[in-house]
This record gives C-alpha cells, sequence and structure tokens, in this order.
C-alpha cells in the first residue's frame, strides 16, 4: 500500500492542468457526458456502491447524502460546494483547485443532476484570490463550452453555477453557517433539524459536499465504482489526499489510498526534518486530537483514526518535530479558536476566551498544575455542549496534549517559562550574526 | 348523525407521553422537554428559551440527557429545542450528573464574563442570571483572568439603553424584534465574545414594541432610560392592572414605590395580549405625577375667576348650576366602564335626560345607530384572528391605533399566512409588515370599495373608529358582513369607548345594549335603579349636543375627560361651552377647564380601581396601585354630585358600581334596527389641491403621554405624506417642505414621497407641528392645497 494512487493529482505537473484543454487532454467532461445519459437515480446509486465519504472531515458517506433529497417535491435543490478550507493545516482543496478546477466543476454537474438541481455554488474561502481567479476562470469556460447554462451538453438540463467568495470566517466552514452566509446573513450555524437536505439554502432541499468529496466523483463515473471500491480499506473506500507540512523534508499533497499509514507517507516524503524525530501531529487538521510517534502505523482510515482516539478529519498532517514546544502549539490553535468563535453559543464563546488566558499563563510559567484540571475541566464543560463542532474542536489540541505531554506542561511551571528555544522549531535557517 | 355533524370539529392533537427524572408526563405533540418538565414542576434553567419565539439553542443552559427507545444521546442535549417523542427518557440535573455538571459549567462561564456589578443593575433582585446562578450554578468561579469590558450604556434609542458587559447573547431581544414585531432594528454583531447587540449605523431601535426587550431581557443588559437606577425590584409593590391607553386591553402589571408608579410591565395573558405591551402602554403613565394635575375642586367666582374651593361648596356649586337645567353629558374615552357607567344612570336620573354620548371625536349618525345596533355588547374576539381566513382592515392602521391587534394579526401571518386586505388612501409600515394587500382608494371613498371583497363566513372585518369619518363605510362593511358572515368586529382607538358603549353612555341605549326606544328595556332598568320612569326620547349625539348648547336649546353639560380638540369645529365647541354652565370632571387642565364652572378633580388610572372592556368586549379589571390613594374615581364623585341634587343614584363606590353593572346583565330582546347610509361621492380635487387623510399615530401629542420625553424621543418622524406623481408636478422630493393650507390656516411639514392615492396628502393628527383638527379645521375627505413651501 505504499504506493501513491493518483485520480485527482495525477496531472498536477503538467503546465497547463488548470485549463480546459489541458483537462480535457484526459478525457476532462467525459464523465460529465456519460453520467447525463445515465438515470440520476443510477448515478446516485454509483456514487453509493462506490463507498465514497465526505472528505471534508466528517467522512459521512456521499452518495447516501444525495439520497435524502426529497425527489418530486416540486421544490429547486440546490447543490453548495463547500470550498471555504479553514482549519489551520488543512490544504488539500486550495491546491486541488489550484491545479485542476475543472474536476469540481465537472464533479458538480454530475452532482447536480443526480440530485435534480438546477442551480450550485461554491463557496470559496475569500482570502485565496488566486484559487477564486483560476475557479473563476473554469466556470467561465465550462459556459463557454456549453457544459454549464442552459441545455447542457445539448441535453436539455439547465445548470447554473455560481462561485461566492466568502468574507473570511472559519465558521462558514460549518455548513449551516455556511448557508447562511450564502443567504446574505452573518454566519452562524442554524439549528438542526431541519437539516439542509429538507430545508438547506432559502429553505429548499440542499446537498452540501466538500470540494474534495465532488471532485473525485467524475473519476468515479469514468472508470466505476468497484474501480473505486478496489482502493481504501473495508469501510473508507477509495484513494484521497494526505497533505503533508511542518518538519518534514518534503511537505505537499500526497494522493494515496485510504488506510495508509503516516510511517509510509513520511517514508515518500523524505522524512522528518533531517536530524530531528517525530514529537506529535494532527491526522485531520487542528480540532482533531494530536497523535504522538505511537500512531505512526495507525491506518489513516475513518475507522483507524477514530479507533486510535483522534479523527481522520481532512487527513492535513502536520508534523511537529522534538523542537515544538507543544504547549506553544496549542496556545496559537487555542487564539485561533478564540478568534474564530461565532459567538452564537456560551460554551465555546466564553469558553475560547478563557481557554486562552489560562494557556497563555501556563506558557509563560505562571500557575499551578492546578490550572492543568482547570483546563481539563473547562474542556470537558466545552466539549459536546456547545451549538456546532467549533467548540469541540478547541477543545481536541488541549485535552490530546495534556494526555500526551502533561510532564512538558508542568516543566514550564517548573522552569518559570518556556523550556524551548523557539528559533529552533522554525523551518528557515537560522540567521548567524 | 346529524347531531354529530353540527357538532364543532375539535382537531385531535396527538399526546405523547415521556419520563422525566422517573415520572411520566403526557403532554402534546410538539411540546418541548424544557416545556415538559415544567408541568411536572421541573425547572431546567434557561436564558435564549421563550414560550413565544423561536428555539435557538444559543446558551446552552438547559443541556439534559436524552434517551430515545434505549438509545442515548452521546452527548447532553439542550431541551429548548428537541421536542418529545414516544420512548424518550430525560434525566435533568436532578437525575443526572452529566447534565447537572453540564449546566455547572455554562453558568460559570456565563458569569465569568458577566460584570459584578449586581448591586447597581437594575435587574437585580428580579434578575434570572441571578437567581440562576443561585440555584444551579457555583459559589465560587475558578475564572480569575481578565473579564471582557465595554463601554457602559449606550443608548440604541432614546428609551432604551445597552449594556453589553451584561449581555449573555440569548438573543431574545432580536428575535423578539424580528418575529413578533417584524422591527429588525436591532441584531446581533461581531463574532465570540466581542459579539453584541448592535442597531444600523444611523437607525436608532424606533420600534413601538422596543420596551418588551427589556422585559425580556434575562439580565440586565437592556434598560429602560425612564427606570434605569430608580428602583430596587424589592422595594416595589407590585398591581396587576390594565392599559388605559387603547382598546387593546393589555394586561399589566404597575410597580409603586413609596406612593409613585415607577414603571409598568406587560401582564401575561394569553387570550389578549400574551406577554408583550406597546411602549405607550409600558413608559406612558408619567401624567399621573405629571405637575399640572388638578388636585382640588376649584369653582368660577363672580369676577370669572377659577378659584379653589372645597369639596362640600364646588359640589353645592355643581348641583345648583344643573338643578332644572336642560343639561346634558360628555364622557371621554379614559372613562372606566364603572364612570360611565355612573354618567350614564346621572344623566337619567339626575339630568332627566338621554343627551349622552361617550364619542369625544368626529362621529356621525351612522356610527351611532351601527354601535347601538351592531357593536354593544357584541364578542368578536382575538381568537377569532387566530381562525380566520381573511382580515379585512377598514379606516384602522392596527399599529398606530391598536398595537396588540396588530401583532396578533403579524403573529398570525407569519405563522400561518393570514391574508389582510386593507382599504386605504396610503400604505404603511404595517401593511408592508402583514404583507397586506393595499387597496389604494381617495378619502372618502372607502364605502365604494367594499362590496369588491370576497369574504367568507372565517373571515374578520375590523373596523377603525375612523369608519365614522366616511360616509357609507360602516353600511357598507355591514352589508359584506351580512352577505359573506364574515365576523365585524368595531375597534375604537380608546380604552374606554366600548365599555361606555355597554355601559349605555349613549343617547339611545341604556347599559347592557338596550335599546332606549324600547319600553321593555326602560322597564327593566328603572325597575333596576328604583324610579319610575326613563326618559323616552333619543338623545342627542355629541356634536348634536354642541349644536344644542351653541343655539340655546340646552343649558349646562357635564364633561369628563373629553378634549374639545379632538372634535371637528373646536373652537365653535369651546364656544358653545362657554355659553354654559360647564362641570367638568378632570384629572389635568384641558380646553374645558378655560370655560368650566366647576372644577372636579378625579383619580388616574393607578390611583383607582376599575375596569375597561376591551374592544373584543372583555373585561379588564383592575384595583389602585397607590396604597394611599382615595380612590376617586369619577363614578364616586356623581354618585356625591347627584346626592347634593337630591336625586341619588346611589353609587358611592366603585365596586358596588360593579355588582350593579353585574346585575344589570346583557340585553336579549330585539337589537336597534341599522339604517344603512349611502357612500357619497369622494371631493374632486382640482389643481394644488388635495384631499386630505389624517389619522393618530401611537405615539403623538397625547395628554397621557405627558411628562415622558424618553418615549416621545422614538415618535415617528412628523411628514406630509403626498404620491410620487404629485411630488412631481409640485417639484418636491422627500425631505422638501410641503404647505398644506385651507382657509383656516396652514401646516407646513417635510414631505415623504411614499404609496399614497394620487389625490390625497396625509398628515398626522394630534402631532408635534401637525394639528390639522385645530389648525385647519379639515376632516377627512376634505379639500386642501398642497403647494411646496
Amino acid at each position: 500500500m505504499s504506493q501513491l494512487t493518483p485520480v485527482l493529482s495525477a496531472h498536477w505537473d503538467e503546465k497547463d492542468s488548470f485549463t480546459i484543454e489541458g483537462y480535457k487532454r484526459h478525457g476532462g467532461y467525459n464523465a460529465a457526458a456519460k453520467a447525463l445519459a445515465m438515470d440520476p437515480d443510477a448515478v446516485i446509486q454509483m456514487v453509493k456502491d462506490s463507498g465514497l465519504r465526505g472528505r471534508g472531515g466528517a467522512g459521512f458517506p456521499t452518495g447516501m447524502k444525495w439520497g435524502f433529497i426529497p425527489q418530486g417535491d416540486n421544490k429547486d435543490h440546490y447543490l453548495v460546494v463547500n470550498a471555504d478550507e479553514s482549519e489551520p493545516g488543512t490544504c488539500k482543496d486550495m491546491p486541488l483547485l489550484m491545479a485542476n478546477p475543472h474536476v469540481l466543476v465537472e464533479g458538480v454537474i454530475i452532482a447536480a443532476y443526480a440530485i435534480r438541481a438546477k442551480h450550485a455554488f461554491i463557496y470559496i474561502r475569500g482570502e485565496v484570490t488566486h484559487v477564486v481567479r483560476r475557479v473563476n476562470q473554469a466556470i467561465t469556460d465550462a459556459y463557454k463550452a456549453g457544459y454549464l447554462g442552459k441545455n447542457i451538453f445539448g441535453t436539455g438540463n439547465d445548470l447554473e453555477l455560481v462561485l461566492h467568495i466568502g468574507a473570511g470566517a472559519y465558521i462558514c466552514g460549518e455548513e449551516t453557517a455556511l448557508l447562511d452566509s450564502l443567504e446574505g446573513f452573518r454566519g452562524q450555524p442554524r439549528l438542526r433539524p431541519p437539516f439542509p437536505a429538507i430545508a438547506g439554502l432559502y429553505a429548499r432541499p440542499t446537498v452540501v459536499n466538500n470540494v474534495e468529496s465532488i471532485a473525485s466523483v467524475p473519476a468515479i463515473i469514468a472508470n466505476g465504482a468497484e474501480w473505486y471500491q478496489s482502493m481504501g480499506t473495508e469501510k473508507s473506500k477509495g484513494a484521497t489526499l494526505y497533505s503533508l507540512s511542518g518538519h518534514v523534508n518534503n511537505p505537499g499533497q500526497f494522493e494515496a489510498p485510504l488506510g495508509i499509514t503516516l510511517r509510509q507517507i513520511l517514508e515518500l516524503a523524505g522524512g522528518v526534518r533531517n536530524g530531528h524525530k517525530l514529537k506529535f501531529w494532527t491526522p485531520g487538521g487542528s480540532s482533531t486530537p494530536l497523535f504522538t510517534d505511537e500512531h505512526l502505523d495507525v491506518p489513516l482510515d475513518y475507522e483507524g483514526v477514530s479507533a486510535a482516539g483522534s479523527m481522520l478529519g481532512t487527513k492535513a498532517l502536520q508534523i511537529f518535530d522534538e523542537t515544538t514546544c507543544v504547549v506553544r502549539a496549542v496556545l496559537r490553535w487555542t487564539e485561533f479558536y478564540k478568534h474564530e468563535s461565532c459567538g452564537k453559543c456560551t460554551p465555546c464563546r466564553e469558553g475560547t476566551w478563557w481557554l486562552v488566558q489560562i494557556l497563555r499563563d501556563l506558557e509563560n510559567g505562571k500557575g499551578t498544575e492546578a490550572d492543568l484540571q482547570k483546563l481539563l475541566d473547562l474542556c470537558d464543560n466545552i466539549m459536546g455542549r456547545s451549538f456546532c463542532a467549533l467548540g469541540d474542536g478547541a477543545t481536541s489540541p488541549i485535552t490530546s496534549s495534556i494526555k500526551y505531554f502533561r510532564d512538558e506542561y508542568i516543566s514550564h511551571l517548573t522552569n518559570g517559562g518556556c523550556p524551548f528555544d523557539a528559533a529552533k522549531s522554525t523551518l528557515f535557517e537560522e540567521v548567524l550574526r | 348523525m346529524t347531531t354529530q355533524e353540527s357538532a364543532p370539529q375539535i382537531t385531535e392533537v396527538e399526546m405523547i407521553t415521556v419520563v422525566i427524572d422517573g415520572f411520566e408526563v403526557t403532554v402534546p405533540k410538539g411540546t418541548l422537554i424544557i416545556r415538559a418538565a415544567e408541568k411536572l414542576g421541573i425547572q431546567i434553567p434557561r436564558f435564549c428559551d421563550h414560550p413565544l419565539l423561536s428555539p435557538v439553542g444559543a446558551c446552552r443552559q438547559c443541556l439534559v440527557d436524552v434517551e430515545i427507545n434505549g438509545r442515548a444521546f452521546p452527548k447532553p442535549q439542550a431541551s429548548c429545542t428537541i421536542p418529545v417523542e414516544p420512548n424518550m427518557i430525560v434525566k435533568t440535573q436532578l437525575t443526572s450528573p452529566v447534565a447537572e455538571k453540564a449546566q455547572r459549567g455554562v453558568m460559570e462561564l456565563l458569569l465569568g464574563n458577566h460584570p459584578l456589578d449586581c448591586p447597581v443593575c437594575d435587574k437585580g433582585g428580579e434578575c434570572p442570571l441571578q437567581n440562576q446562578a443561585m440555584s444551579n450554578g457555583n459559589a465560587e468561579s475558578r475564572l480569575d483572568g481578565t473579564k471582557r469590558t465595554f463601554e457602559k450604556p449606550i443608548n440604541i434609542s432614546s428609551q432604551v439603553l445597552l449594556d453589553r458587559e451584561r449581555c449573555v447573547l440569548c438573543a431574545r431581544c432580536t428575535r423578539f424584534s424580528e418575529e413578533i414585531a417584524s422591527d429588525p432594528f436591532i441584531t446581533l454583531n461581531h463574532r465570540g465574545a466581542l459579539q453584541q447587540v448592535g442597531i444600523y449605523e444611523n437607525d436608532p431601535f424606533n420600534s413601538y414594541f422596543s420596551g418588551n426587550t427589556i422585559q425580556i431581557c434575562p439580565v440586565g443588559a437592556l434598560t429602560g432610560a425612564s427606570y434605569r437606577f430608580r428602583a430596587r425590584p424589592f422595594d416595589l409593590v407590585s398591581t396587576p392592572s390594565a392599559c388605559e391607553h387603547c382598546a387593546s386591553g393589555c394586561d399589566m402589571r404597575t410597580d409603586v414605590r413609596r406612593g409613585k408608579t415607577l414603571r409598568r410591565l406587560a401582564g401575561d395573558d394569553a387570550a389578549v395580549n400574551e406577554e408583550w405591551n406597546c411602549d405607550k402602554g409600558r413608559w406612558a403613565f408619567k401624567y399621573v405625577t405629571a405637575i399640572d394635575r388638578l388636585t382640588q375642586p376649584l369653582v368660577r367666582n363672580a369676577d370669572g375667576e377659577l378659584v379653589a374651593a372645597s369639596w362640600p361648596e364646588a359640589l353645592a356649586a355643581a348641583a345648583a348650576g344643573l338643578k332644572g337645567a336642560r343639561a346634558a353629558v360628555l364622557v371621554g374615552g379614559r372613562a372606566t366602564v364603572e364612570d360611565a357607567y355612573g354618567y350614564s344612570k346621572f344623566a337619567r336620573i339626575a339630568l332627566s335626560t338621554n343627551d349622552i354620548d361617550f364619542r369625544a371625536r368626529i362621529t356621525s349618525d351612522e356610527e351611532g345607530n351601527f354601535l347601538a345596533s351592531h357593536v354593544a355588547t357584541s364578542a368578536v374576539n382575538y381568537s377569532d384572528i387566530d381562525k380566520a381566513d381573511h382580515a379585512l382592515l377598514l379606516a384602522f392602521e392596527p399599529e398606530e391605533e391598536s398595537p396588540i391587534v396588530f401583532l396578533r394579526l403579524n403573529k398570525n401571518v407569519k405563522k400561518r399566512n393570514l391574508k389582510v386586505t386593507s382599504i386605504a388612501t396610503k400604505q404603511s409600515i404595517a401593511m408592508d409588515k402583514l404583507n397586506a394587500e393595499f387597496i389604494r382608494v381617495a378619502p372618502g371613498a372607502e364605502g365604494a370599495a367594499v362590496a369588491a371583497i370576497a369574504l367568507t363566513a372565517k373571515s374578520v372585518i375590523l373596523l377603525g373608529e375612523r369608519a365614522s369619518e366616511s360616509a357609507g363605510l360602516i353600511s357598507a362593511a355591514v352589508a359584506l358582513a351580512d352577505k359573506t358572515g364574515a365576523k365585524l368586529a368595531w375597534i375604537p382607538r380608546r380604552a374606554g369607548e366600548r365599555g361606555a358603549l355597554d355601559a349605555g353612555a349613549l343617547g339611545t341605549l341604556l347599559p347592557g345594549g338596550r335599546p332606549v326606544a324600547d319600553s321593555a328595556a326602560r322597564v327593566d332598568i328603572a325597575a333596576a335603579w328604583g324610579v319610575d320612569s326613563l326618559p323616552t326620547n333619543s338623545g342627542r349625539s355629541t356634536s348634536q349636543i354642541i349644536a344644542s348648547l351653541a343655539a340655546g336649546e340646552l343649558d349646562a353639560v357635564v364633561v369628563g375627560g373629553v378634549d374639545l380638540r379632538d372634535m371637528y369645529n373646536s373652537v365653535d365647541a369651546i364656544a358653545a361651552l362657554k355659553k354654559s354652565f360647564v362641570v367638568s370632571l378632570e384629572i389635568a387642565p384641558s380646553s374645558v377647564t378655560e370655560v368650566a364652572d366647576v372644577v372636579l378633580p378625579v383619580a388616574a388610572i393607578t390611583e383607582k380601581s376599575g375596569s375597561f372592556l376591551n374592544w373584543e368586549g372583555r373585561p379588564r379589571a383592575f384595583d389602585s396601585a397607590v396604597a394611599e390613594s382615595l380612590n376617586r374615581s369619577d363614578v364616586r364623585i356623581l354618585s356625591a354630585l347627584a346626592d347634593a341634587m337630591g336625586t341619588s343614584i346611589m353609587l358611592g363606590t366603585v365596586s358596588a358600581t360593579a355588582r350593579e353593572i353585574s346585575q344589570l346583565g346583557k340585553w336579549d330582546g330585539a337589537r336597534v334596527p341599522f339604517t344603512p347610509v349611502a357612500p357619497v361621492n369622494p371631493a374632486s380635487p382640482s389643481g394644488d389641491q388635495a384631499i386630505i387623510a389624517s389619522w393618530r399615530r401611537l405615539l403623538d401629542m397625547g395628554t397621557l403621554q405627558r411628562g415622558e420625553d424618553n418615549l416621545a424621543g422614538t415618535r415617528r418622524q412628523t411628514v406630509a405624506v403626498i404620491s410620487e406623481k404629485r411630488a412631481a408636478s409640485l417639484g418636491v422630493v422627500t425631505g422638501d417642505l410641503l404647505r398644506v393650507s385651507n382657509a383656516t390656516g396652514a401646516i407646513t411639514l417635510p414631505a415623504l414621497v411614499e404609496d399614497i392615492h394620487d389625490d390625497a396628502v396625509w398628515l398626522p393628527r394630534n402631532s408635534f407641528g401637525s394639528q390639522p383638527l385645530t389648525d385647519l379645521n379639515a376632516v377627512h375627505g376634505q379639500l386642501v392645497t398642497v403647494v411646496k413651501a
């Protein structure tokens, strides 16, 4: 299983991979034409059969989500693609869209057809102007080619695709907050039920999918469910993008079957920074509980990571070597969550306010061991008590880091401050004066 | 079976049994867990939850453990967002350590950033945060870092102050404003712990219903400028009361400290105002203590000056002037049922006349006839709006003239898409909110438009008191109701009018809706009152009484709660009273005081007991809120006056009066017949002429709003409204000054270009800078000249 299986990333090394010509050279838009000739229900069934699961983090079966949309209800249906990739460490959708925006457009065409949507939206992170431009161009080109708009592919089907640029809020990656934002309101998560499949965008049945999930669909249609099933593990089928960052020699995107281990990926990536060794890592972004070098052989699929006490999440593998102060890293993440808390619910809004203060004190060597207990208890009062998963995610780095590195926290207290030299963990060369 | 078929259809509500803390409770499907627990007496702490607002689940204070069909939720759930289900087992903080810890944890976080200014906070002592922190929180906080701070209160309107530090961001206020009042003028801004309630940059929170947000705020974040720092809740004595400001009939609570009313709150009456009221009802009470209250009787001396007199002196002077005179009674809209009954009985026994009218405004014979034939003792009510398929508004702006009727219409529009149609001259904010079909007619042409409206037996027609100003409108409404079976309700503006009607303060009616013309009805009342007979001729109406005073056909008049400036030809009315013997019963000096021969001071609402009938005919009883009150209600003074005249009416106390009224009961005989009136053609304007349309808004220059400047600050702007077409022809845009004039005078106001009939100009009555009744002596439908000023 140590081989890479480039599907999404197969042609990223070609100079014109992001153009419609580059995309079509490798059979681009053939899958959409094929899907549009199928019965929409058959398309849903094919995606169900493939075992594709949501790549946004939760791993919900994509085909099943599509199947929840009530058919024959005489209502408009909407497809919304969540491209608001903002989790610290997560960096798969933006490179994908940068290198191959058309695969998403083709996926949108197929998915919209399957759920009988005549309008689709891509809600993209506003900060990534360069990616926005490429996606915009891809959509324009697809319209020109007759793949979007009226009577697409000459089949009599219509599809309008709108690119919506977010205004910089992590919470808008939460699907219901995204829908509020898309409707022009402040992005805050909505009460569920009703779920988006029943009352989503403009209170109409809506599918919200991650970029990678939708982008995986054309290959499934083109190559068949069995082909996709042949990759991955029993319950986690297919291949996916693992994003390696941090203290590794060759960071980047590694497309491999689900179930690969960090040890295998690190081999492919040339290992941890030379002369250093792995200290801790996130399996799926900063909201997923940390792993350490004990977890090098955990299969990185939904079940494997979960069984080891974390979550596969967005497969954002941030690698930290022994030069990194875990307290400092966790403080930075927690500051992020405090800044990004939407304010709707008490535990997340108020909790992150205090978590930051306590962590900052600990990092500075103030406080006592009792503060660790306070920190853990506060986390217990936030985790599972907040309105959406943002609050839960804010506690993960704290609780997991205390679990694995309690002594390091205490050493801050006994040392009267951080025992690490922060400069040593930087990735650029130390400049000698 | 015919009996079954004719039985009313009752929709079966599915009942669900759940177990909460080991106790079974059966509740209707759809009931939220938190509400089902209340039924068992289990109080789950909460902040954002409010039974009349949609669930939001934001504060997370009400977390409980839930299990359905043996499957437990992995984490505690917000009991304010989850409806009960069959086979549900709930464990609250009483039986679940997890729920208990979760609640304590949330409470600790809520208190963490909350300032410790309870000792100076208005809410301290009646604060849900304080109370629940005691019942469901930890005594000591572990959060010893830096609290979030904000600048102390900021005005979000002239009346509402926001203290952002105290806010727990439950969104009750913003949800109320959006869902209930449809005034989304406040919203949550920013994010994280800096999230805060805010207004739009240049638009303050000028909602007619803004005070409710203060009342439902679970902390002291929203306070009223008029009450802030005035009292501690535990120093207040609370008395259930009723609102005297309009005919909606709000249940109220009056809070008094050391004999002075400090605040009034909306009471809780699901059938009427639910838990809401309007800002006028909440804040307009300072007139009671305004410096110009009449405190002692006054008698006009030989030099023509009003001088203070003792009660026996004043009563003797009044009795001497009235005895043997041809006298009439004018009683205004502030009278309670008991007072109106007193005036009614006083007129018939002490003055031997039916010349009594409670309508201190522009009236018509058509209206008088309609009130006697259709309205007295009738009972269309709020629940008819809840059941209606269509509500037709005629001469009625609900938000301005009966705000709780507006809220009820709005609720039905929002919840079940009630269709609302309004026949009017001008589009309004309320019509917009109610998504109402607007049938635009020229002033005076309302009646002709009514017949075309398709209603059913489930519809309601809400007829405002201004219907009297458009000839034939009432007749058209009656005809439409007769044709379709729709319910017809009359909604006067003033609180006392409906009660006065039922108490017989009208020339053609005796108490309980008994027609004067019906000898059996007269016998009924004469027997009850212990007199041989009652006057038989139909009494004069308000305008006829004034005309008769002017013509010398009447010599004297007893006036209570009337402002002559509310009438057409008010200058003539004042002149007519000036030449007559006038006994005035009043709380504050008015235009009548100036021409009165005897002035008898009476109690204001908070100082007396009594009741009103709201527009439904529903009794709204209240007690004196001020302990030291003499309860000097009009009826007691009239009784003393009658004694002094030697013709006792034996109504020495308000409670005795109430008892007598209830013993009389309602008339069950034939009603006065209704004679329809044909509509007249509206005036046809030419050139610069326009037809005037005009009514009073909720917040205006009304006497009962005196002394409350913070409230006055939220008034809507005084404007003259013209159509786009007229604006174009005059070369006027919104904001330019318009001059509205006639032979009597002129009013100059900023123009507002809006959706209004091209032939019309609208300006508010009795508003700051706009007094069309006195300054122009112009009523609905008359021609005025409109030019650019």
